[in-house]
């Protein structure tokens, strides 16, 4: 991805427009749009099943869409010249299952992909490593393989294998729906330090009380489309549409 | 109807029966180990018996010919390789070829290119699904006795033709063993290395492959063990192994009271040396099974 001349920091990071993706003859979004600004979070709430992974996944370039357009800093992201390695640079995603690899200790993990793909200097990326792992308070975990960690520490070794590639967006995949009760605090507060840095972040997640805390807009989708989106002060309170307002009403 | 239920029944009750089969191994202990060389010792000795019963000057014990054949059965004739060693040699041969070629078929099965895919996968059901004794004979007539490379003739020996006749099964099945490895890996380790930008590549030699090698490892072992117990078919192409020899001893002797007990020796020779490694497989099975 080439810098484009016309994006400039104060338009859209991500800009969805008008996004339809079917599988088969399932269509799970359909028509879908939202902005996401540099340095904001953006909360993705909605019943299973309403494409809010697919969305991510379209966003990241690991799934194609059938109509529509995708920005990431002004760059069309399903253009099929586009150099996806420039893309992931860029845009980076935690997944709800963790997915390390398990034949790999922490410390690798995280130093893999800047060394393989970033072709960075090893002892370089080791150092940064190290500091990511203390970034998400792992100190002492560096040489734990994935299967000797705990679900909430496995989700924050992937969260730094994330931040390894020094994205300008995150992703994340509800990452905390996987984990106990106890150790999802571990990861939101670990998510709440990277927000409060600045870093910009879409999250698809269950846990409303902390979208409300650290998003800064809540879209909630339904059957494939945003059925309603504002800010959480309002959105939580006010909400207009009766399918967000049954929702809420469920979860919270 | 009812008849045909109990069909139902009785061939799935046969198909669990064969599934357990490896249960079956699993209690088959060292005690029982003993038990089996024991049960081929003892035709030798209750022979040997009667043969001492009978002896007349000038004929040897069944004991004193076995000791007298035994060096050669084991190591072939003076100066020659052959015998039991031979069969080893053959069967180390044909696995590390089938291995080899194997893995690029099964890396061909996985391909993302279709025409490479239809043909990785077209080989290995072929090969697969063809008599070990009819692809030796192939390989034995296909192939030149020598050929001439940069004006040097070089001969093509017997056992190694058979080397590469035997490969052709154990590269087909390995062919599948690769292909179910890496398809057993979850698609979320291709998709979280997707997404950290690692080309299909890398991600199959630093994420996928690694993951799978121990998986791979115990039924490879298998058909290790497979292939060596197969290795006695190169006799009927002309080779000196040990079977052959045993034949040949046998010959020799022109005595029948010798049959049993030769063809013991052979089937204690070939137990002896797979059973361990049976035993082996079996433990690394429980022991990545545990852990993955």
């Amino acid at each position: 991805m080439q810098a484009n001349a016309a994006w400039t920091p104060d338009q859209p990071i991500v800009s969805v427009r008008d996004v339809h993706k079917s599988y088969g003859k399932v269509e799970v979004l359909k028509g879908v749009s939202l902005d996401v600004r540099k340095g904001e979070v953006v909360c993705i709430i909605g019943p299973s099943g309403s494409g809010k992974s697919t969305l991510l996944r379209c966003i990241n370039a690991l799934v194609g869409i059938d109509k529509g357009s995708i920005l990431v800093e002004g760059q069309e992201v399903h253009d099929p010249k586009l150099d996806k390695l420039e893309l992931r640079k860029k845009v980076s995603m935690v997944f709800q299952q963790y997915n390390l690899f398990p034949h790999k200790t922490a410390l690798e993990n995280v130093m893999m992909a800047p060394i393989l793909v970033l072709k960075r200097p090893k002892e370089e990326v080791e150092a940064q490593a190290r500091r990511l792992i203390k970034k998400v308070r792992l100190e002492g975990k560096e040489n734990s393989y994935p299967g000797e960690l705990s679900g909430g520490q496995q989700q924050r070794v992937a969260i730094a294998r994330s931040l390894a590639m020094t994205p300008d967006v995150m992703l994340f995949d509800e990452v905390t729906s996987a984990l106990d009760p106890e150790t999802v605090k571990e990861v939101l507060s670990t998510i709440r330090e990277l927000a409060d840095d600045g870093m910009t972040c879409i999250l698809v997640t269950h846990e409303m009380g902390f979208a409300r805390e650290v998003g800064d807009h809540i879209y909630f989708t339904e059957k494939g489309v945003i059925v309603e989106h504002g800010p959480p002060a309002t959105f939580f309170k006010e909400a207009r549409d009766p399918r967000t307002r049954e929702f809420l009403s469920q979860i919270l | 109807m009812t008849s045909l239920e109990a069909c139902v029944r009785e061939s799935k009750a046969r198909i669990s029966a064969a599934a357990s089969g490896e249960r079956f191994a699993s209690a088959f202990t060292p005690t029982a180990a003993f038990v089996i060389l024991v049960a081929c010792a003892i035709p030798i000795l209750t022979l040997e018996a009667r043969a001492q019963l009978q002896s007349t000057v000038g004929t040897q014990s069944v004991l004193q010919s076995l000791i007298k054949w035994f060096p050669l059965i084991l190591f072939g004739p003076p100066r020659e390789f052959g015998g039991f060693a031979l069969n080893i040699a053959v069967s180390f041969l044909a696995m590390a070829l089938g291995t080899a070629v194997g893995i690029v078929l099964g890396l061909g099965q996985i391909s993302i290119h279709r025409p490479l895919r239809n043909l990785a996968w077209a080989l290995t059901q072929f090969f697969r699904n063809a008599p070990w004794l009819v692809l030796l004979f192939f390989v034995m007539l296909l192939t030149p006795f020598q050929i001439r490379l940069f004006g040097f003739s070089i001969p093509l020996p017997g056992w190694l033709k058979a080397s590469v006749g035997l490969s052709l099964p154990i590269m087909a099945n390995m062919s599948e063993i690769v292909r179910g490895a890496v398809n057993s890996i979850p698609t979320a380790q291709w998709e979280s290395a997707e997404s950290l930008a690692f080309t299909r590549l890398q991600t199959l030699w630093r994420i996928i492959l690694p993951q799978c090698v121990r998986r791979m490892i115990p039924p490879w072992m298998n058909w290790y063990a497979i292939l060596t117990m197969a290795t006695p078919l190169i006799s009927i192409v002309g080779v000196n192994d040990a079977m052959t020899l045993t034949q040949d001893a046998l010959s020799a002797e022109q005595r029948t009271d010798l049959l049993m007990p030769m063809y013991s020796l052979l089937l204690a020779l070939f137990f002896l040396y797979c059973y361990p490694i049976a035993r082996w497989t079996l433990w690394l099975e429980r022991k990545y099974a545990v852990k993955i």
